[in-house]
């Protein structure tokens, strides 16, 4: 498939901005139980959502130069019955309004206690709405993934791995950014995030890596004498049907050489997991913001990489009709 | 139910793209506005066709065969296309089987295109919209036409007849006993969509001739040579036979 700048910058750009949003709502939950300081809901809480909710709402404008007819958009909620992109059209707004409610509940302070926890902690209101947010967080991780892994003829994304890897590299760079942030307003939870972004990196890298094996032994289901309905072992296309390019060379080929998959592939496994987990594992014992920023930005251009990587290597069967210019 | 569909043959088709400018044709003048043609006389043409006519060579030189395979829209009974499409935009008629995309709806996001494993559908790059085969739903139904013209446009251009029209669910109808008798074949099996359209295979007409009949065998002696003629009394063929 051709990856679109458009969709692969609003897939990393909610991913982040979902990863954030549930690495404050970690620290909010585990502050509940006493496990962690509670922090301060303006300076850390509020201020934190707002940029996950800048990073989303970039991701759904970018999403907006995808579509042909923009000024439609918002009949694309129509068949949420049937179609994962409606669902998600459906559930990345909700997030964002979510997201929205917990910030400005955090920024003024609108805490009543609505229950009490066994142990004493007390449920207010911006937990519930911390709550809802979070699981719209998820609900959104499984909306994007599916729009690519309920299609069944692109093996490559047909499978459990793509959502699990949706979450994963997501939490990821959420959580790294989470950890970088909180060096400015929250320095008693660097630390916490700074693990949870180490053990998503390393997962994230254990998931991508098994989809990598996985699509690597693929074998395809469609053969030329399938599409055809030919039985013969040697069939050559000798004409397309065109002279030059239609929308089928166009949408369904990235255009690249081979050699560029395999360098983008090094490419992000390099810079979205193995030096964002290294200086992550520095940033453990040394102080200071510089590698945790560092290790964000290393690792959002690894995982925009890593998308541009994953529409790549996606092979779509149609591609078997359109095999010679001729 | 109905299900119209065209049923091609591979055998008979030679591959003149009749139907690719007829349909071109028709559906670049209907009322649901023109189908963008880009450079049409410049070095990359391009543009949006509903229907497409490729070529396959099977098979090693000396022993080949080239095959044309005209490609539309298969109308699939149960099209990927359309639940994934956000709006509804991608609809499947039920009362004759016919996919079709309201042009008006769709928002040009192109996951239909993704879903189909065909590429059948192209996106306008004018109108940005997607577009795809109707089987001349415009044409079909228009009352003022006579019976025998209500039929796809590329169905009417084919020269050869190698594109049957009609509906699969009747059993009677002429491409149900097409694909019934001459071993018609949906593409792409393995993906469960069903196609309407059907293909008839290549068909070698070889004849074939056995050993025994090289030889005639109701001359055991091998006197083959002509029979002496007549003599000039005994009567000749003209005379003992009625012409």
């Amino acid at each position: 498939m051709r990856p679109e700048p458009s969709v692969i910058l609003l897939t990393t750009l909610i991913g982040v901005g979902q990863g954030l949003f549930l690495a404050i709502f970690t620290a909010h939950s585990l502050a509940l139980f006493d496990l962690v300081p509670a922090q301060d809901g303006r300076a850390f809480d509020a201020v934190g959502s707002a940029i996950a909710l800048v990073l989303t709402g970039a991701g759904l404008i970018a999403s907006f130069f995808h579509l042909g007819r923009p000024e439609r958009a918002w009949r694309a909620i129509a068949q949420w019955r049937t179609s994962w992109l409606s669902r998600e059209v459906l559930v990345l707004p909700a997030f964002m309004f979510a997201v929205f409610v917990y910030a400005l509940v955090q920024w003024n302070g609108w805490r009543p206690v609505l229950a009490a926890l066994p142990g004493g902690g007390a449920i207010d209101l911006a937990t519930i709405v911390g709550l809802a947010a979070a699981l719209l967080a998820f609900a959104l991780f499984v909306c994007t993934a599916m729009i690519y892994a309920c299609l069944p003829f692109l093996r490559e994304w047909h499978s459990p791995l793509t959502l699990i890897n949706f979450v994963l590299l997501g939490c990821a760079s959420g959580f790294t950014l989470a950890a970088a942030f909180s060096t400015a307003a929250a320095p008693d939870l660097t630390r916490l995030f700074t693990g949870y972004a180490l053990a998503f990196t390393l997962l994230g890298l254990a998931g991508r890596g098994a989809a990598l094996i996985r699509n690597r032994r693929l074998k395809p289901k469609s053969t030329l004498q399938t599409a055809i309905g030919i039985k013969h072992p040697r069939i050559v296309q000798k004409s397309m049907g065109f002279q030059s390019g239609s929308f089928n060379t166009q949408e369904f080929f990235h255009g690249r050489p081979a050699g560029t998959l395999r360098w983008v592939r090094w490419a992000f496994l390099l810079a979205g997991f193995a030096i964002p987990a290294l200086l992550l594992f520095a940033a453990l014992f040394g102080s200071g913001a510089a590698p945790l920023a560092l290790a964000f930005g290393v690792q959002f251009a690894g995982l925009v990489a890593e998308r541009w990587f994953f529409f790549a290597e996606a092979n779509h069967p149609q591609n078997l009709y359109y095999q010679a210019v001729a | 139910m109905t299900q119209l569909a065209l049923v091609i043959d591979l055998n008979v088709c030679v591959g003149c793209h009749a139907c690719v400018t007829s349909c071109k044709q028709w559906n670049t003048s209907g009322a649901a506005g023109p189908l963008a043609d880009l450079n049409p006389y410049d070095a990359d043409p391009t543009g949006a066709f509903f229907n497409r006519v490729q070529t396959f060579e099977v098979g090693e030189f000396p022993d080949t065969q080239t095959v044309h395979f005209p490609k539309s829209c298969l109308h699939c009974e149960d099209p990927p296309c359309v639940p994934v499409c956000p709006t509804g935009a991608s609809y499947k008629r039920p009362e004759d089987g016919i996919v079709l995309v309201d042009y008006d709806k769709c928002i040009g996001c192109k996951y239909c295109s993704w879903a189909c494993p065909y590429g059948v559908r192209e996106v306008d790059p004018v109108r940005k919209v997607m577009t795809k085969c109707t089987l001349c739903v415009d044409r079909i139904y228009d009352a003022s036409k006579p019976d025998s013209e209500r039929k796809p446009a590329c169905v009417m251009a084919c020269p050869t007849n190698a594109r049957l029209f009609g509906d699969i669910h009747d059993p009677d109808s002429v491409v149900s006993q097409a694909i019934r008798d001459n071993a018609g074949y949906a593409l792409m099996p393995e993906w469960g969509t069903h196609p309407s359209n059907h293909y008839l295979p290549r068909r070698r007409t070889a004849m074939r001739v056995h050993p025994d009949e090289l030889e005639r065998a109701d001359n055991p002696l091998k006197a083959d040579g002509l029979l002496p003629r007549p003599a000039k009394a005994e009567p000749t063929l003209d005379d003992v036979t009625s012409w």
